[in-house]
């Protein structure tokens, strides 16, 4: 029986720009930063709360999983915002959007009152977009 | 009918106590005086505390200790000494730095060093350890390979 999600992938068209946004521009952790040969790094960070999860920031290269004409539709369709890979909660959304707003992120909805609960969406720096989410 | 930013209320109040936090995370290595942080928001020191604690979880003092703490770990992992860590972070003093370390992260900051160290030996000896399977495999990264990328 499977009982959680330990690792999960966003996609990333660089790794070094991916590291800055996620650790100094969202305050995530960095749990893995292994070297892997000249060109790649395993590199996983976990939300500031959550040590147990792991995010892999994978870059969209070329090699054995990804071919060159792979990586070309995956870098248009990442940076024109196709993907939306998950939601993170928070416990102040007002104070959290305007510390990222401060900081440069690029938010496309502001923080709205739905049905379901206050909620803003924002990009990272490879064009993934992430709800911002309080209950 | 939804609400947006714009109409959320006292807009000015969290745009200030954002700020003294952020002000927090870039001179947490300085000796920062919340007083004047407080001031700097044009707040009563009670009326800030209160402020900043409904919206972070720690006053702004345990706020700064706790930024101060991640931050040692952080140059710990790139291998400085614990005494470089203690002052770089703004602690003046090692026993404190040594206790409220032990308090947050449960080891002693010397302790904690030589499980890095001891961990980064062996990232570099068998980096694989450490990779879920699936990804390595999917990369044709194996025990014998020095990970290049093979197209």
């Amino acid at each position: 029986m499977i009982s959680k999600m330990t690792n999960m992938c966003v996609y990333v068209l660089n790794q070094d720009s991916a590291f800055d946004f996620y650790t100094n521009k969202l305050g995530f952790k960095v749990k893995m930063d292994v070297p892997m040969g000249a060109n790649a790094r395993w590199l996983t960070v976990t939300p500031p709360e959550q040590p147990e999860l792991e995010i892999t920031l994978f870059p969209v290269a070329v090699g054995r999983m990804f071919s060159e004409e792979t990586v070309k539709l995956m870098t248009e369709l990442i940076s024109k915002g196709t993907f939306g890979p998950g939601v993170f909660s928070c416990t102040d959304i007002y104070a959290t959007y305007e510390e990222l707003k401060s900081k440069g992120v690029e938010f496309v909805k502001p923080p709205t009152k739905e049905f379901y609960g206050t909620e803003a969406l924002f990009k990272d720096d490879s064009g993934n977009w992430f709800s911002l989410y309080q209950q | 009918m939804k609400r947006t930013i714009e109409q959320y209320p006292k807009v000015y109040l969290y745009k200030r106590v954002v700020q003294a936090k952020l002000f927090i995370d870039s001179h947490y290595a300085e000796n920062i005086e919340l007083n004047n942080i407080a001031d700097e928001a044009y707040f009563s020191k009670f009326h800030f505390i209160r402020l900043f604690k409904n919206i972070y979880g720690k006053t702004p003092h345990q706020y700064l200790t706790a930024v101060r703490i991640e931050k040692a770990i952080q140059l710990l992992r790139a291998g400085q000494t614990v005494s470089e860590a203690c002052y770089a972070v703004g602690f003046e003093s090692l026993s404190s730095f040594g206790s409220l370390f032990k308090r947050t992260v449960g080891v002693t900051p010397s302790a904690f060093l030589e499980e890095q160290q001891k961990m980064k030996v062996q990232i570099m000896n068998t980096p694989l350890m450490f990779v879920p399977g699936c990804f390595a495999y999917q990369h044709g990264w194996s025990e014998n390979s020095n990970f290049e990328i093979v197209p």
